[in-house]
This record gives structure tokens, C-alpha cells and sequence, in this order.
């Protein structure tokens, strides 16, 4: 599991220039400092994690429960309460802050977040069927699936049969997209290429838990 | 203004002569050969202009002996040396696609006039 990870919101995509002149697709996450609220050990909860918050919540607009969780931490009330499992929690207290200093260029990180809500999609769009023919006498079917099945043996469509149904809307991890700038001063962090999500949307970038290995077996 | 301008403002450079499409304009390139580098120049008419901010790109058409060669570059890259305009063009569209099927006297740009300072 990861050691390490941190929640941030989705600014958009654009892109740099390397030091080799190359432009750099990169997704600019705004990583505000989190707060910790509660640690959860696998002692008492079960497992490890960090249940933690950013921004700036009115605590009138809290329930009693809530104001009463941020109270016992003596933290201030955030935008909402996200969990960031990892390995070991030992070194973090509550009420520390976590900034974007967290994370160095060049390293890999997975980013997790929801994807965009792509209603209810058809199956060239949501399992990349192909469809049938333009032409040769396709008739009103050009993005039909074809067949889903056999016919007297089975008499039924089998469980699990990819069809069109409601695609996106779901967590989606993206693995191994390395650091291309860590910027803790405005709160910023740039990641080559595109991480899962609206703009606005919340991403956990967490650092790589199936990071390729190099030669000799090391990891990055 | 979009959100990520707060990370483009870092890679716009400010040193860019305005020009539009129909001018003509030298684009000193910077080209790595080994561990040398020279600058080329690349000499053409802007058939282009596209996209905006850190994104934007410019085409510069040229005939190489007989041949069209067309160079996209993004006006912001740090692989242009300098760029110089050379003549203004006195044109009617903002993407000057015909000039690729025309050569010779047809494909001349006429010169945009200015009034006198």
C-alpha cells in the first residue's frame, strides 16, 4: 500500500515546456494544506488510515456530530472528511497540517478520483465495440452490439454480458504519473498527464503502489 | 481567464512580434545536432494562427524547391531563437488553406499598406 498521500482539487489541464524544449501535458492540482483529523491504526479500527480535511467550512453549517468529531480533534472544520489509507500512520499526529512539499518532482504517484458522468452510454462508447458496417446494407444498426448470446441452449443471456448501460460516475484509479513540479508555496502540483475527473473535482494523488521497477529491482 | 493561466503566465514569453496570417515571417530555429547547436531559419508566409495562451500555435508555409514544406511551431516554445516579421500581408481570411493549391504568381500574398506614422 502506499506510503504516503494527500487530497487536492482538480484546476485543469495545460501544458510546460521541459528543459529540452519538449511541451509537457500536465494536470494542475491544487493541493491546499490538509489537516489530520482522526488516525485510524489497524489496531483499533482495523486498518491504517489518515482521515483528514482542507478548506474552510462555516461550523454552523455542521451537524452536532460533526462539530463535535472536529472538536475533539481541535481542528478546524473543512470542506469534507476523506480517508487516505496507508501503511503506516505512526509518524503522523492529529492536527498536523500535510502541504504539497509532500510530493517531489519526478516522482510516480497514483491519482484517484471520480470520473465524468457519462450517462447512459451505448457499447461502441462504453466497452469500445465496434458496431457493425457503415454501409453494405446496415440498416438503422451502425452502433448495435450485434449478438449477446446463443439461442435455445443457453435461452438466456448470460450474467455479465458487456451491453450499454450507465458508464463513468466511478472511481477510477490512474496509476503511475510521474511529479512534474511540486509547488507548495501555490499550492500546486502538476502531473504529467490526465488524471480522472471534472475540473473542480476532488483527487487523491497518493505515491505509486505499482511502481515499474528499474534495473537492479529498485523503484524509482 | 481560465484557471490554469496561473501556470501558463510562467511559460508565455513577452519577446514575440505581433503577426498575423498572410505575413511573412523568419523563424530562427534552434536545432540540436549531437552536443552541437545552431540556429536555422525557417522563412515562409503564417497560414495559421490557432489556439490561445500557452497553447497557441502559428503554420509558416514556404515553397522549397517546388516542394510546400509547412512548419507548425507554438508561438510560446522555447525552440524559437527569434522571430522576425518580414513583410505584412494584406489578406481576407484568418486561415489561408487555398494558397496550397495555388503556386507560382497566384500564391503571392499581396503587401498590407500602413498609414504613415
Amino acid at each position: 500500500m502506499a506510503t504516503k498521500a494527500i487530497v487536492g482539487e482538480k484546476v485543469g489541464m495545460t501544458q510546460i515546456w521541459d528543459d529540452q524544449h519538449r511541451a509537457i501535458p500536465v494536470t494542475v492540482v491544487r493541493v491546499a494544506p490538509v489537516r489530520i483529523v482522526q488516525i485510524k491504526a489497524a489496531g483499533t479500527e482495523g486498518y491504517a488510515a489518515l482521515q483528514v480535511t482542507w478548506g474552510f467550512r462555516r461550523s454552523s453549517t455542521l451537524t452536532k456530530p460533526e462539530r463535535g468529531h472536529y472538536d475533539k480533534a481541535g481542528v478546524d472544520p473543512g470542506r469534507r472528511l476523506v480517508e487516505l489509507r496507508i501503511d503506516d500512520v505512526g509518524a503522523y499526529q492529529v492536527g498536523q497540517e500535510l502541504t504539497a512539499d509532500l510530493l517531489q518532482a519526478g516522482e510516480l504517484v497514483d491519482a484517484i478520483a471520480v470520473s465524468k458522468g457519462k450517462g447512459f452510454a451505448g457499447g461502441m462508447k462504453r466497452h469500445n465495440f465496434k458496431g457493425l458496417g457503415a454501409s453494405h446494407g446496415t440498416h438503422k444498426k451502425h452502433r448495435a452490439p450485434g449478438s449477446i448470446g446463443a439461442c435455445a441452449t443457453p435461452s438466456r443471456v448470460f450474467k455479465g454480458t458487456r451491453m450499454a448501460g450507465r458508464m463513468g460516475g466511478q472511481q477510477v484509479t490512474t496509476l503511475n504519473l510521474e511529479i512534474v513540479r511540486a509547488d507548495p508555496e501555490r499550492e500546486l502540483v502538476l502531473v504529467k498527464g490526465a488524471v480522472p475527473g471534472p475540473r473542480g473535482g476532488m483527487v487523491v494523488l497518493r505515491d505509486a503502489v505499482k511502481a515499474p521497477l528499474l534495473k537492479g529491482g529498485k523503484t524509482q | 481567464m481560465n484557471p490554469t493561466d496561473i501556470i501558463d503566465r510562467d511559460s508565455l514569453r513577452d519577446d514575440i512580434p505581433e503577426f498575423r496570417p498572410g505575413d511573412t515571417v523568419k523563424v530562427h530555429v534552434r536545432v540540436v545536432e549531437g552536443t552541437r547547436q545552431r540556429v536555422q531559419v525557417f522563412q515562409g508566409a503564417v497560414i495559421r494562427r490557432q489556439g490561445t495562451g500557452a497553447r497557441e500555435t502559428f503554420t509558416v508555409r514556404k515553397v522549397s524547391f517546388g516542394v510546400g514544406v509547412e512548419r507548425t511551431f507554438p508561438v510560446h516554445s522555447p525552440v524559437i531563437a527569434r522571430t522576425e516579421v518580414v513583410s505584412l500581408g494584406n489578406v481576407r481570411r484568418a486561415k489561408l488553406y487555398y494558397l496550397r493549391d495555388l503556386h507560382g504568381k497566384a500564391a503571392k500574398i499581396k503587401e498590407r499598406r500602413t498609414a504613415r506614422p
